[in-house]
């Protein structure tokens, strides 16, 4: 009976109104915490021993990395929803968190090789985490390419939520290949996965960015969930309301 | 219970059958990635020098990514004339398990590319310098890897049906998921020919083949079936 | 403020990083507003369609 508030989720005109309700409070929260956490990673947080200020990185680098993985997993979860019970909206939220998916994961890439040079010496290293992200984007790339291919909605939404549970098996196989295949090569002497363990005092900017880049999440998918809805939507008075009400 | 098994083995076993006769009467399909495999391993001693030390180095790499290749471009006519002219269709309407009827699709798809370019390897293998005696190993290695590729294939091959020009995105679907096969049958490979005990490498490469075996043509099922709608 | 631009050298390092992050941010709330734009103009025309047939 719990189940019950659920399942109004799956109306397009209730969807439609909750996502435009709360899709702009949670992308205001976002701003704010993002504002705080800049502050906190730039200017209060102090200088590290090691690496001097060039650590900062990590205060935008981990929360892409955090975002392009959660992203990940709601998509698959949406995506078998969809497939399973056949609920179009699940559908339209996995189709909603590709792109997002696809930016962060480019953008944790490029972040974590710009971190690379000073403090490795290299942009580039194939450590096992860095290679599941790379097939991560990948990953997004022929999500997108295959939605984007097949012209017929429903089936895109079926064909791309296939796609998306088979990649979500793939990824600890790539992972745990990867780690093998790596701990045959020479052990990596720059990369320390675990460094010191960090002070309250830097830590607590990022808990702020994560925090933010997940109600940043949850709003992005909420506005393009939303068009997504409308785009499937074939007609129906509460469209016509809505649109009424639209402003150009 | 039994009788529907039998029959479901049946009709995969004519479907092979069928299959297989129709490659038999067009060689030039099948023959296609098997050149392919073959110039591309040609290629590389000509694009890098041939000193035989550096050429052994690269050969597992070499003798990979050409399998991987190969296998992709063979991929294009594992359903696509069958759901052109309906064939595929009349599978799902058969009443027979159609997991089974498109396994043996898959299977024909390995017979022909998988099985000789793992017969093939070893030859292009000691051409790249590899030692005579590694040759059993190498073969072990691209027959358990060609088979895992073939399943994944079957997936992209299933997922791309209903896309016009489907080559590009096929690619990019599914050599992210060959990756890990890649990995450990270059691992084994090198292993082979440095003349180590590679058994680990197969180890694993066999038991990707099992998972893939278990779980790909299911996937592959659900993808076909929502193409053809 | 200089001093803090310098980031103690790393400052190319630092502000490149944090501009690609903040691009990709920005990047995605515009795509995400695009979509709506379309979306509502794509259902108007929709609509517009179906009620002269």
């Amino acid at each position: 009976m719990n189940w019950v508030w659920f399942h109004r989720f799956g109306s397009p005109p209730y969807f439609y109104r909750f996502a435009g309700r709360w899709a702009p409070w949670f992308l205001g929260i976002a701003v704010l915490l993002l504002l705080v956490g800049l502050y906190g990673g730039l200017v209060a947080a102090p200088v590290d021993y090691f690496q001097s200020d060039a650590y900062r990185i990590i205060y935008v680098h981990v929360p892409s990395a955090y975002l392009s993985l959660m992203t990940y997993t709601w998509m698959a979860i949406a995506a078998a929803v969809g497939l399973i019970w056949r609920i179009k909206i699940a559908h339209a939220v996995a189709a909603s968190c590709a792109p997002a998916g696809a930016t962060f994961t480019a953008v944790s890439l490029i972040t974590g090789m710009i971190w690379g040079q000073p403090t490795w010496g290299t942009y580039w290293a194939w450590d096992p985490r860095i290679v599941s992200q790379l097939f991560v984007l990948f990953f997004f790339l022929g999500y997108i390419g295959l939605r984007g291919a097949i012209e017929d909605r429903d089936r895109a939404d079926r064909a791309s939520a296939v796609l998306a549970i088979v990649g979500v098996v793939n990824v600890p196989i790539v992972h745990f290949s990867v780690d093998w295949w790596n701990s045959l090569h020479q052990a990596p002497t720059l990369l320390r996965s675990d460094g010191p363990s960090m002070p309250m005092s830097m830590a607590w900017p990022l808990l702020v960015m994560i925090a933010a880049y997940t109600f940043y999440f949850l709003a992005i998918m909420l506005m393009r969930a939303r068009a997504e809805v409308m785009r499937r939507e074939r007609g129906g008075a509460w469209l016509r309301e809505v649109l009424a009400r639209e402003a150009t | 219970m039994n009788v529907m098994r039998n029959s479901a083995a049946a009709a995969a076993t004519a479907i092979l059958q069928r299959d297989l006769l129709l490659a038999y009467r067009r060689p030039g399909e099948w023959l296609q990635p098997l050149a392919f495999f073959a110039i591309v391993t040609v290629l590389f001693p000509l694009a890098l020098d041939p000193e035989a030390a550096r050429l052994r180095q690269l050969a597992p790499a070499a003798l990979w990514v050409s399998l991987l290749l190969a296998s992709l471009l063979a991929l294009d006519f594992l359903y696509r004339e069958d759901a052109r002219d309906g064939t595929l269709e009349q599978y799902v309407l058969s009443g027979q398990p159609f997991t089974a009827l498109l396994l043996a699709k898959t299977a024909t798809h390995w017979l022909l590319t998988g099985l000789p370019l793992a017969l093939f390897g070893p030859l292009a293998a000691i051409s790249l310098g590899a030692p005579p005696q590694a040759a059993p190993g190498i073969f072990v290695a691209l027959l358990l890897g060609s088979v895992t590729l073939s399943l994944l294939g079957s997936i992209g091959a299933g997922l791309t049906l209903g896309v016009r020009r489907g080559g590009a995105l096929l690619s990019l679907l599914v050599l992210p998921l060959a990756m890990p096969v890649l990995v450990f049958g270059a691992r084994a490979t090198a292993l082979a020919i440095a003349g180590d005990d590679a058994s680990g490498a197969l180890y694993l490469l066999a038991a990707m083949g099992v998972l893939s075996l278990t779980l790909a043509p299911l996937a592959a099922a659900a993808a076909v079936r929502i193409s053809l709608e | 403020m200089s001093e803090f631009l310098d980031m103690s050298g790393y400052g190319a390092y630092v502000w490149s990083a944090y501009a690609i992050a903040i691009g990709g941010l920005v990047l995605n709330v515009w795509m995400a507003r695009r979509q709506q734009r379309r979306a509502v103009q794509e259902a108007r025309r929709r609509l517009a369609m179906q009620e002269q047939s």
